[in-house]
């Protein structure tokens, strides 16, 4: 019985039933909803969020108040970097590519750098840091234009690739697979796990806890620009601010995904259920018909509601 | 990483030291001053007593919700909605205001509403964070989202203005001294007040360590939620301000200041992580934060460069606050 019950109480299998139930709502509230091409659709927008979520999931499980505020900020930045570099043509995707790989790299290895050297918090850093980031892009945007996707790009993230399923989600999947490849069987991701636990215990057991911590915060900025290059190719062209949104949405995403904001514990695996479940909350509202007010009202509700049933902090004991 | 492997040395505090313990807010000072001292180079007039003046009535709002961070950060908590707050409470303010019909009876009427608003948006942050023990970070950012469709549901465009009587008087003047002054002195008062009453130190105490306090014996559910309370307060003192600037309603015209709380928090020497801060420290980092973008104005940097200088200059006090601020804790 208890086996039954620590079952169903793992973060994943709640995510899962959610899920489920949401997915059942969705269609009483607008038949077709369930389909599976509206299912397909929310996919996409759920990987675009998952990919955001893999690095702020990294970052997160190292501990010391792990956290990313500047993925905004990189994925805004990635897809005006990629739509300029490729200017609509598909010969322009490999250098795209790398151009947005190498700046998001960049701008997690400052966050790295001032977290570990300098000794900042990361909330503080990387909140500096998408405050930079956002100036930055006003420069860009106002000495060149915005920048197209090439088709190629943009058939990758919202056509169907193999088996009448879009790239952009069998690139999820693969990271999935990456992910909890990495986390689980890999010394990389057994020391994620070990400093973001116990940060002195690591250091003493001769973990290299700062190039750990500048490397979260690299792949934390990678993701979230390879997340906005995909994010140019599913809007065709890049506008102010696109990235703005996943900031918070990509540590709820973690959070419903059994991750706890403390470090040390939790996986991808599940931030995948809980990115495509916020997707999926977010659309059924989108389908209901009520004022932007009501639809606000009831996602911050909701949202609340959810996090009842994730990690809450234990009562204090004497 | 060595601060880790060696066990903590205690030495004898020296003077600058001992100087910065009993003054935490002294490097935020110091910033001011300088980007004082700045401002008047590149341009004298900026100095004059009615920029000062309007930079005050313009950043007093920014002021008075770093203030209302400063209280949840005391104990360890941050709240992402207070910006949120703000726009509910000036969204609500303004419509009562219209609908009651402007006159001196009603504004002090729907200022006293727009304080229980605060209050009760501040219980609600308490409640999930403290008493349903949700992390503060995303409850916070769920209950921001409810607020803000609140705000939209009172008002989903802007643009009502506030009556004559309100933002004449936030901007005029009394007995001959600009209003925002007797604001300010209120405000100074206020938070001596409040820093020598007992929730003060007990938030202080939660934050330094939230099992310590609770085995001597504090109820620290109930302290984390006065914590909300207070900073929902100052939300809804800080929406009167936005109000009285803006002379109308809007209902996302705080959800770009919550972040800028923060950061004027950091920029004051408060440690986010709880225990040790100042309110004086937050509000000189506020200031800071109005200046540097004034000074950035009277450089002549060019518009498109404006918020990158801004953003860059910011990260750069951002980590002198955090390093100052270590510098001086006992």
């Amino acid at each position: 019985m208890s086996r039954v019950t620590s079952f169903l109480r793992q973060p994943i299998v709640v995510a899962l039933a959610l899920i489920v139930l949401l997915l059942y709502l969705g269609a009483l509230l607008s038949p077709g909803f369930a389909s599976g091409a509206q299912i397909l659709r929310l996919l996409i927008v759920a990987s675009l969020l998952g990919i955001v979520a893999a690095g702020q999931n990294v970052v997160i499980l190292g501990g010391r108040e792990g956290i990313d505020l500047s993925v905004g900020g990189v994925v805004s930045l990635s897809a005006i970097i990629a739509g300029n570099v490729m200017n609509g043509a598909d010969i322009g995707i490999l250098p795209a590519i790398a151009a947005c790989l190498v700046a998001g790299a960049f701008f997690g290895l400052l966050n790295g750098l001032g977290i570990t050297l300098l000794r900042i918090p990361p909330l503080v850093m990387t909140l500096g840091m998408l405050g930079v980031l956002q100036g930055l892009l006003v420069v860009i945007r106002m000495g060149i234009p915005s920048g197209q996707a090439a088709p190629a790009l943009s058939r990758f993230v919202t056509q169907p690739l193999f088996l009448s399923v879009p790239g952009i989600i069998w690139l999820w999947v693969a990271i999935g697979i990456l992910m909890a490849f990495m986390l689980n069987r890999t010394v990389f991701g057994h020391r994620i796990y070990a400093i973001g636990s116990n940060e002195h215990a690591a250091y003493m057991a001769g973990v290299p806890v700062r190039l750990m911590r500048i490397a979260l915060f690299m792949i934390s900025g990678m993701f979230a620009a390879v997340a906005g290059l995909c994010l140019l190719g599913y809007s065709g062209s890049s506008f102010a601010n696109v990235g703005e949104q996943y900031t918070l949405t990509s540590i709820i995403a973690v959070v419903f995904g059994g991750t706890s904001l403390a470090g040390g514990k939790g996986g991808y695996t599940g931030t995948m259920a809980g990115a495509f479940l916020l997707v999926i909350l977010q659309g059924i509202l989108t389908t209901v018909n009520i004022d932007e007010s009501g639809r606000q009202m009831v996602f911050g509700a909701t949202l609340l509601l959810l996090m009842m049933f994730y990690g809450r902090g234990r009562a204090m004991r004497a | 990483m060595a601060e880790i492997a060696t066990s903590p040395t205690y030495r004898r505090a020296g003077g600058l030291r001992r100087l910065l313990e009993r003054y935490p807010f002294l490097p935020a000072l110091a910033i001011v001053l300088v980007l004082l001292a700045l401002n008047g180079i590149f341009s004298p007039n900026s100095l004059s007593y009615r920029s000062l003046t309007g930079l005050l009535s313009t950043y007093m709002a920014l002021i008075l919700l770093a203030i209302a961070q400063t209280y949840v950060v005391y104990a360890g908590d941050i709240d992402l909605s207070a910006g949120s707050i703000l726009s509910l409470v000036n969204v609500a303010i303004i419509v009562l205001m219209e609908r009651w019909g402007g006159g001196a009876g009603a504004v002090l009427l729907a200022l006293a509403i727009g304080l229980l608003l605060g209050l009760a948006c501040g219980l609600v942050n308490g409640l999930v964070v403290a008493a349903l023990r949700l992390q503060a970070i995303v409850a916070t950012f769920a209950t921001s989202i409810f607020f803000t469709g609140l705000a939209l549901y009172i008002l989903p465009v802007a643009g009502t203005p506030a009556p004559t009587i309100f933002w004449r008087t936030y901007g005029g003047r009394l007995l001959g001294l600009p209003f925002v002054f007797y604001i300010l002195v209120g405000l100074v008062v206020l938070l001596a007040v409040l820093s020598r009453t007992r929730l003060a130190t007990q938030l202080l105490a939660v934050g330094d360590d939230q099992q310590a306090a609770y085995q001597t014996g504090l109820p620290v559910v109930a302290i984390r939620i006065r914590g909300y309370l207070l900073c929902g307060l100052f939300s809804a003192l800080a929406a009167f301000c936005i109000t009285g600037d803006t002379a109308s309603g809007d209902p996302l015209v705080g959800g770009k200041m919550t972040l800028f709380s923060v950061a004027a928090v950091v920029l004051g020497g408060s440690a986010l992580s709880g225990g040790w801060g100042t309110v004086v420290g937050s509000l000189l980092g506020a200031l800071t934060i109005g200046l540097i973008s004034s000074v950035v104005f009277f450089m002549g940097t060019p518009s498109e460069w404006q918020n990158f200088v801004q953003g860059l200059a910011i990260l750069v006090v951002l980590m002198a606050g955090v390093l100052a601020g270590r510098r001086a804790r006992p």
